[in-house]
């Protein structure tokens, strides 16, 4: 088992990396997809046919 | 289910399901390189990485050639969203290649040629975010991208011949040689069909956030127009 450390010290970097990545992209996609919500919700009422 | 969606979960299933596979594979199924030892194994992980940097780039030379043509941000937005995961995925491969040259070449890095390439590689993704951020206006920072997206290609084909062309430490070409065994081709193949995979789905989540930023935007105009 000569040099396994760096054969898990590459493996956990790759997969470190990939999983942060996938993090970050739900998150802000998650983010993104609020934020259109809410900003459709503003925009109907604000429409000036809109009594509510 | 809008066809968007339906890529999307499709993609995710098959890269959690080949990246399985290829982890089995990688740890269990392939045999032990008599010479490197398992050390050798990262070599299925260097491989996969420094495909996604080359692919990454080619996507972003299609996506610049189109914008410059036809003038859509859709192709702007394909080219900048794999520059985004080129430029991971190139660091990821000269870190990976990095480890594996300390046991085998004795040092962490060296000026050989694939090496320095791959390192030139990193520093055209580098140019191509730089000109974006730099331009006064975001559409001639797209337009400055798009030719370093193109320029930049030129790297691509050095690399891939690098080990043919000049004569370095690195291996030569292995796999259309028949340098390699069944069952390491195989684990190579798989890895690189888990990598390919995940880079579209990658792609596909950076295409659609940048499309809702987009739609974020064109809300918040109408909103202040009112």
């Amino acid at each position: 088992m000569e040099n396994a450390a760096y054969l898990f010290t590459a493996y956990a970097i790759v997969w470190a990396v990939v999983f942060g990545f996938i993090l970050v992209l739900f998150n802000r996609q998650k983010k993104l997809r609020q934020e259109i919500s809410s900003l459709k919700e503003l925009l109907q009422e604000i429409q000036p046919g809109n009594k509510s | 289910m809008n066809t968007n969606n339906i890529l999307r979960n499709g993609l995710l299933i098959l890269s959690f399901v080949l990246m399985t596979v290829s982890l089995y594979l990688v740890f269990v199924f392939v045999p032990t390189e008599r010479e490197m030892g398992i050390v050798q194994r990262i070599f299925y992980l260097m491989v996969p990485t420094g495909w996604l940097a080359l692919l990454s780039f080619v996507i972003i030379f299609i996506g610049s050639i189109l914008y410059l043509v036809k003038r859509a941000r859709k192709w702007d937005i394909l080219a900048m969203s794999s520059a985004e995961i080129g430029i991971v995925f190139t660091t990821l491969a000269l870190i990976v290649g990095s480890i594996w040259a300390r046991p085998i070449w004795g040092v962490w890095w060296t000026w050989e040629p694939r090496l320095t390439a791959t390192l030139v590689l990193w520093f055209i993704y580098l140019a191509y975010f730089m000109v974006r951020s730099l331009a006064t206006d975001p559409e001639r920072g797209a337009r400055y991208s798009a030719i370093v997206g193109i320029i930049g290609l030129v790297d691509i084909p050095i690399i891939a011949l690098s080990t043919t062309l000049w004569r370095g430490i690195h291996p030569g070409p292995v796999i259309f040689s028949g340098g390699l065994a069944p069952p390491m081709l195989l684990t190579l193949m798989v890895s690189l069909a888990a990598f390919t995979s995940f880079y579209f789905l990658l792609l596909q989540y950076k295409v659609s956030a940048k499309n809702d930023e987009s739609l974020i935007n064109t809300l918040r105009e109408s909103i202040k127009s009112r």
